[in-house]
């Protein structure tokens, strides 16, 4: 199928649109990249994911796909002669990347939109903690998963890579706006230095939003959150 | 080198009947290890330190946990009998509708089932929604994988036995002939097919089991 009808309909400080944009960018993908406004939703967007209306959506042809992991995945084995392939080839591996990310998103980054949305010292402390020791657990994974090499994928940015990699601009975020310093050096060294690889990747410095930008977005949704809570 | 293939689940986790199914349609051989999630194994432990839930799966000695991250192993190492469709687009279709029973279907019927009066009148509008979505994914097919089983079946497979239980412990009949019939045809010749008829849970057991359950949260009113 021709490349040239691949959209993506998006939003620029969505983490889990960057995974696509860098997946695409990664396999030299050519698609038409449509920016959604937030908060409204285009009718283009209700057709294509009515059942969650959320971005990424992905449209291939006429048909959509939607779930950015399950985009990543779907890119991957469409565009499989376009560079290596993201998942490990041994089932186990690929077991393990998986899982990580299911991770990532059902458990680790739910923490950070808790963090956000917490008023009192206390229960920051207690969010901050396990954020913390959700970082230690996939320093582990990195670890085990890289065998020594730069990347969760190993030679080469993989689908573990994506899945974390794309929350490292709202992690920036969260550190300089809470002050506290979650990649922490002394306790996750290995991904430290993941993390420097990774948004310094050609691929990847070009799609990441720059922390202070994130930090404006983050601002304004607090603010529209404030103005519908008092005007209630 | 032999095989060894080890399933820690429960007697009636729906999530760890997916992995039973799977391995029983693959004709892969395998012990099953029972666990009582009240006083948790070392084996669990050790296998699952992360979540501490079932299923898990042993695979000579490798531990791999998550229901559908399971099944995507299974598929991977055991080739023969295929679970999924080989054509991308419809590989990507079968894992959002497995997610979305996972994330939305499955919890949305749950809260049905475990809501009284009012409450249960306001959780029956986003599970027959949910409930609407996947029969349209049955139109033209016998199973959600075709003309044969496939990975999308196992993980909506929970329907099969499951929703008839709930149903009887609450007399609310929530997926109606003529609303859902697609579902309700669907419901029948999955649970017929002999690997799936023969690993059930007894249907006794799960109606004492969520009778309990349904009671419990009724006194906490």
């Amino acid at each position: 199928m021709a490349t040239s009808d691949v959209k993506l309909l998006g939003a620029w400080p969505s983490p889990y649109v960057n995974r696509v944009q860098i997946v695409l960018k990664l396999k030299s993908v050519d698609y038409e990249y449509m920016e959604q406004s937030f908060p409204g939703k285009s009718e283009l967007l209700l057709k294509s994911n009515p059942v969650y209306k959320k971005i990424p959506v992905l449209i291939h042809g006429d048909k959509p796909i939607c779930e950015s992991l399950i985009i990543v995945q779907y890119i991957d084995e469409v565009w499989n002669k376009n560079g290596p392939s993201l998942l490990p080839s041994d089932p186990y591996d690929c077991a393990m990347a998986r899982f990580w990310a299911a991770y990532i998103d059902d458990k680790w980054f739910p923490i950070m939109g808790e963090l956000r949305k917490a008023q009192e010292e206390e229960a920051k402390a207690t969010l901050i903690k396990q954020a913390a020791e959700g970082l230690v657990l996939l320093e582990e994974a990195f670890l085990k998963c890289s065998k020594g090499k730069d990347y969760f994928g190993g030679e080469s940015i993989g689908y573990l890579d994506i899945a974390l990699g794309s929350f490292l601009g709202w992690i920036k975020a969260g550190e300089i706006m809470s002050g506290v310093k979650l990649l922490d050096e002394t306790k996750t060294p290995g991904l430290v230095q993941w993390a420097q690889r990774f948004c310094s990747n050609d691929v990847v410095k070009d799609v990441l939003p720059e922390p202070e930008k994130l930090i404006e977005v983050l601002k304004m949704i607090q603010a529209r959150l404030k103005a519908a809570a008092t005007s209630t | 080198m032999a095989e060894e293939v080890k399933l820690i689940r429960t007697w009636s986790s729906p999530f760890a009947l997916r992995i039973v199914w799977a391995l029983k349609l693959k004709g892969i051989e395998f012990e099953t290890v029972l666990e009582d999630l009240a006083s948790k194994s070392p084996l669990l432990l050790q296998s699952n330190p992360v979540h501490k839930k079932v299923p898990v799966l042993v695979h000579n000695g490798k531990p791999v946990s998550e229901s559908l991250v399971i099944l995507e192993y299974i598929e991977e190492t055991w080739k023969e009998k295929p679970l999924l469709p080989e054509d991308p687009y419809e590989k990507a279709s079968s894992r959002f509708w497995a997610k979305f029973s996972d994330e939305k279907l499955l919890p949305s019927v749950w809260t049905v089932f475990i809501s009284q009066g009012n409450k249960q009148e306001e959780a029956l509008v986003p599970a027959l929604e949910n409930l609407q979505f996947i029969e349209e994914q049955l139109e033209g097919k016998k199973f959600f994988g075709g003309e044969k089983i496939g990975l999308l079946d196992l993980a909506i497979g929970w329907m099969a036995d499951m929703v008839s239980v709930l149903e009887e412990v609450t007399g609310l009949k929530l997926i109606q002939e003529d609303k859902f019939p697609l579902l309700s045809a669907w419901i029948e010749i999955f649970a017929d097919v002999p690997e799936i008829k023969e690993s059930g849970a007894p249907r006794e057991k799960l109606i004492s089991k969520f009778q309990a359950i349904r009671d419990a949260y009724a006194a906490t009113k």
